[in-house]
């Protein structure tokens, strides 16, 4: 079981609006460097609950915030 | 002293703006986007907040559409310089600032074709006029969306849904109207909207941006600086995704911090609030000038279809003298001259020797038009 996983954006902009609308939507986030396994072009990721993906995933949709890719996280 | 220069620049800023300056320099102070330490991840929220009310303001859905500048002049620099190159037409107004005239004519040297689109003497426009100029090879509509010199509105709406229907797009140079009058870009047919943040949306100078149409394709609109964004460092090229394709370069924090602090008292307050007033006091002033012997006052003359910049001339004197004399003896700031728009003041028929220009904002108070009203019967009267 995973317990998290991470939303890999382009830019730091992205990574807190991405912030703001999970937020809003009363979904746990956390900002966190991108971890090194992961390659992405930002230094800043969003760690999300695993379970909660589908759900993020729909808020980001509908607010057309631009992300990379969502990975699980390890550990 | 009675500050009537608010579309130069808008004086006083409100307090919330001057404090969230001062608490930006105070408890954030840092760069956007760069490092990700909890300070820049602060300036970020702040960026985006100032984004958020942007984008609410102008009725665009999505706040990475609305893109940072250094002002007005620079987003009206990117869209022309980056739409128009050799070959290509572009069609304008006769109450164009310079704004936007003189990228125009830069690029005129370059081999782009300008047609403007003449106004009537007291600045007004038929969408119609504007069909007449389009062209097979014409790439921008450019359009004021009110006059800096004399408020003229120009019918922005029925322009765009003519643009629309030819498929090319149109650039609006809201400096005047934001904050100050109702603009919804979908509703309005804009593509691309210029915003200065130093007027009507109560920011500090050295603010400003454009706000790109929710349909608006950004693969037609190169950038016009490039460099650092923080993302993607490890490519030499530009990135292509919203807003840093066009956003490189430190932005101006401070600004920003204002700007948005700026643009949510103007949502809190409330556009149509604001013209409401606004329009009551150009009223009452266009009325007080017409009835001073020797003053004539430009556009339309009409509190309704204009914002609150009002234009006078005395006849016999300069302006300068008017505005100097208003300022010293009576501590009524104007500003005279041609307001950085020749274009305008001939149409207007006040080119070179330009007009007074009173413009009231959304805490200027009757009482401070009716002193301003005899301060020129005053001035106007001595020889
Ligand atoms: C009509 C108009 N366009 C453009 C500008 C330029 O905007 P900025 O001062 O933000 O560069 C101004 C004001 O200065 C203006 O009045």
């Amino acid at each position: 079981m995973f317990e998290f996983a991470v939303i890999l954006v382009h830019s730091t902009s992205h990574a807190i609006q991405a912030e703001r609308v999970l937020g809003r939507a009363g979904l746990a986030v956390k900002l966190i460097p991108t971890p090194r396994h992961l390659s992405s072009d930002c230094g800043s990721a969003v760690r999300i609950a695993a379970g909660d993906r589908a759900a993020v995933e729909q808020s980001l949709r509908a607010a057309q915030v631009p992300i990379d890719r969502i990975e699980l996280l390890d550990g | 002293m009675i500050y009537l220069d608010h579309a130069a620049t808008s004086w006083p800023k409100p307090e919330p703006v001057q404090e969230a300056m001062l608490r930006y320099m105070r408890d954030v102070g840092v760069t956007p986007g760069r490092s990700g330490h909890r300070l820049a991840n602060e300036a970020e929220r702040i960026r985006l907040d100032a984004r958020e009310a942007v984008a609410e303001l102008f009725g665009v859905s999505d706040p990475l559409r609305v893109l940072f500048t250094s002002g007005g002049t620079m987003a009206l620099n990117l869209v022309l310089f980056g739409l128009l190159g050799p070959g290509a037409h572009v069609v304008t107004t006769g109450i164009e600032h310079n704004a936007v005239m003189r990228p125009l004519r830069a690029l005129a040297a370059r081999g782009v074709t300008i047609s403007v689109v003449p106004c009537r003497a007291d600045g007004t426009l038929d969408a119609a006029a504007v069909v007449e100029q389009l062209r097979g090879e014409t790439r921008l509509v450019a359009v004021n969306h009110a006059s800096n010199v004399c408020g003229t509105v120009l019918p922005v709406r029925e322009i765009g849904a003519i643009t629309h229907e030819r498929g090319i797009p149109l650039l609006v140079d809201a400096a005047q109207t934001g904050g100050a009058w109702p603009v919804d870009m979908q509703a309005d047919n804009i593509d691309l909207l210029a915003f200065a943040g130093h007027k009507g949306l109560l920011g500090p100078g050295g603010t400003g941006g454009l706000v790109l149409g929710d349909d608006f394709d950004v693969a037609r609109l190169p950038p016009l600086v490039y460099g650092g964004t923080g993302s993607r460092s490890e490519h030499e090229e530009q990135p292509e995704f919203l807003p840093d394709k066009y956003e490189a370069g430190t932005p101006n924090m401070v600004g920003l911090a204002g700007l948005g602090a700026g643009v949510r008292y103007v949502l809190e307050r409330g556009v149509a609030q604001i013209r409401a007033h606004e329009a009551a006091l150009t009223g009452r002033l266009i009325a007080g000038l017409r009835g001073i012997p020797g003053v004539r006052v430009v556009g339309t003359q009409d509190a309704r279809r204009q914002t609150a910049a009002v234009s006078f001339t005395r006849a016999g004197r300069s302006c300068s003298a008017v505005a100097h004399t208003l300022d010293e003896e009576y501590g009524v700031l104007c500003r005279p001259g041609l307001h950085c728009a020749p274009q305008a003041h001939r149409t207007l028929g006040t080119f070179p020797d330009g007009t007074v220009r009173l413009s009231a904002g959304p805490r200027t108070t009757p009482a401070e038009i009716a002193q301003a009203i005899s301060a020129v019967a005053q001035v106007a009267r001595v020889e």
